[in-house]
């Protein structure tokens, strides 16, 4: 890859200072796809600005029905922490299911949804347990922060400080992975909450997205029957050499089915 | 080119590096530690698998400047001496290895599984070596050898 200026700052306001300050900054989070991506040359930032050395990214705590996840957790920790096992197991089971072990010990929440990757796990989460992302600059809504294929919301010179997870009543999340890869196919996460059921689906689409026929056959009726014949239109979904979207449109109503049944 | 320094094998160590100096490529190159392995250099197949602060990473995937003042522990960290580690020494008898490429990163992955749980299943066992791939061995022996492996290192406490 091309070479660059390493940069590990231990305060937030000194990686934002680094960032327009150099000509084509980059913060780094656990790297997982950032440093494939740079031997790639797909990307070749002028200045890559470490995030670890920042403290502040690193907590998690729970007040008042709120999970707060600092942006630098690694999917390692929320999968072995005792407190979000307990709170919102579904998204416990999810951290666990991205990757592979090496992967989970580096990759970090902040770093996977500012990469918005179509068949990351965690859009699904925070879309479907209608989570808020703070960041230095505002607070933006789940619902308003994935905007299309490896695109979000975040502006220049703005990073991930903590996503906060309302505690649901009930969640779970299915995922079909894709056998090499461990990319979600499909994922759907499916919550209870006290705006009623969210139904979120990765990995079928160019971004997660919500599936809204789903979510109102769930409020009149909370049972896998309620979703017998409702299919997302499959002209929305990706085909690609894994498969055809028939199949993806398949595998969510599957998919959001089981999560139901978990949860019921 | 900057200095960086971290503990590796119990050894302080540095270096002059460049910022996009891979850790594996640290580890090989300017430490002439050899044994772990660069197989796919796209993070998939686990041969460069080490410890960082206990933890299993792929040091393909990490930059030398992330493991700054970090305990690193590679594959020639695990014998003592002579004496092979019980988890090599189960591969060796379990027949858990061909060609041998990718032994390195199975036994360090092996015992990152251990050290988080000592009693492994052979479901924990397969789920765990998500991020290994073999093309030898058809991980048949892979797993016998990790579950005995992690049986000897029961027996040793």
């Amino acid at each position: 890859m091309y070479d660059f200026t390493f940069h590990k700052p231990t305060k937030l306001d000194e990686a934002i200072a680094l960032l327009k300050d150099a000509d084509d900054g980059q913060a780094m989070a656990g790297g997982q796809t950032l440093i494939p991506v740079m031997k790639q040359r797909l990307t070749m930032p002028s200045d890559v600005i470490d995030l670890a050395g920042i403290k502040e990214l690193q907590l998690i705590s729970i007040s008042s029905g709120i999970i707060s996840i600092g942006a630098m957790v690694s999917h390692a920790v929320v999968a072995r922490s005792h407190e979000i096992q307990s709170a919102i197991p579904a998204l416990a089971d999810l951290a666990g299911m991205i990757g592979d072990p090496h992967v989970r010990n580096r990759g970090t929440i902040g770093g996977a949804i500012s990469n918005n990757d179509p068949a990351a796990d965690y859009p699904a989460a925070v879309v479907g347990l209608n989570a808020t992302i703070k960041t230095n600059k505002r607070e933006i809504k789940a619902d308003d922060f994935f905007l299309d294929i490896f695109e979000t919301a975040l502006e220049d010179n703005e990073l991930v400080i903590e996503v906060n997870f309302p505690v649901p009543v009930a969640a779970n999340y299915k995922k079909f992975p894709n056998p090499a890869s461990r990319y979600a196919l499909v994922g759907v996460m499916v919550s209870r909450g006290i705006d009623g059921v969210r139904v979120a689906v990765t990995g079928a689409g160019p971004s997660v997205f919500r599936a809204l026929k789903m979510e109102a056959a769930l409020n009149q009726s909370f049972a896998p029957q309620a979703l017998e014949g409702l299919n997302i239109a499959n002209d929305s979904l990706n085909t690609d050499l894994h498969a055809s979207a028939d199949y993806r449109a398949h595998l969510i109503n599957v998919l959001t089915r089981r999560a139901v049944t978990a949860i019921a | 080119m900057h200095s960086v320094s971290m503990t590796v094998n119990n050894m302080v160590v540095s270096g002059d590096i460049e910022g996009r100096t891979l850790l594996v490529e640290f580890l090989r190159e300017t430490l002439r530690l050899t044994g772990t392995h660069v197989g796919c250099d796209t993070s998939q197949c686990g041969a460069c698998t080490v410890h960082v602060n206990g933890l299993s990473v792929k040091s393909c995937a990490m930059f030398a400047f992330q493991a700054e003042g970090t305990e690193v522990t590679t594959i020639e960290g695990v014998a003592d001496g002579d004496k092979l580690h019980p988890m090599q020494e189960a591969f060796r008898t379990n027949h858990g290895l061909q060609c041998g490429f990718c032994t390195p990163g199975m036994v360090m992955t092996a015992l990152a599984l251990v050290n988080e749980n000592p009693e492994l299943t052979e479901t924990d066992v397969r789920i765990g070596l998500e991020g290994n791939l073999c093309r030898c061995t058809g991980y048949q022996n892979i797993v016998k050898s990790i579950l005995d492996g992690a049986k000897a290192l029961r027996s040793q406490t």
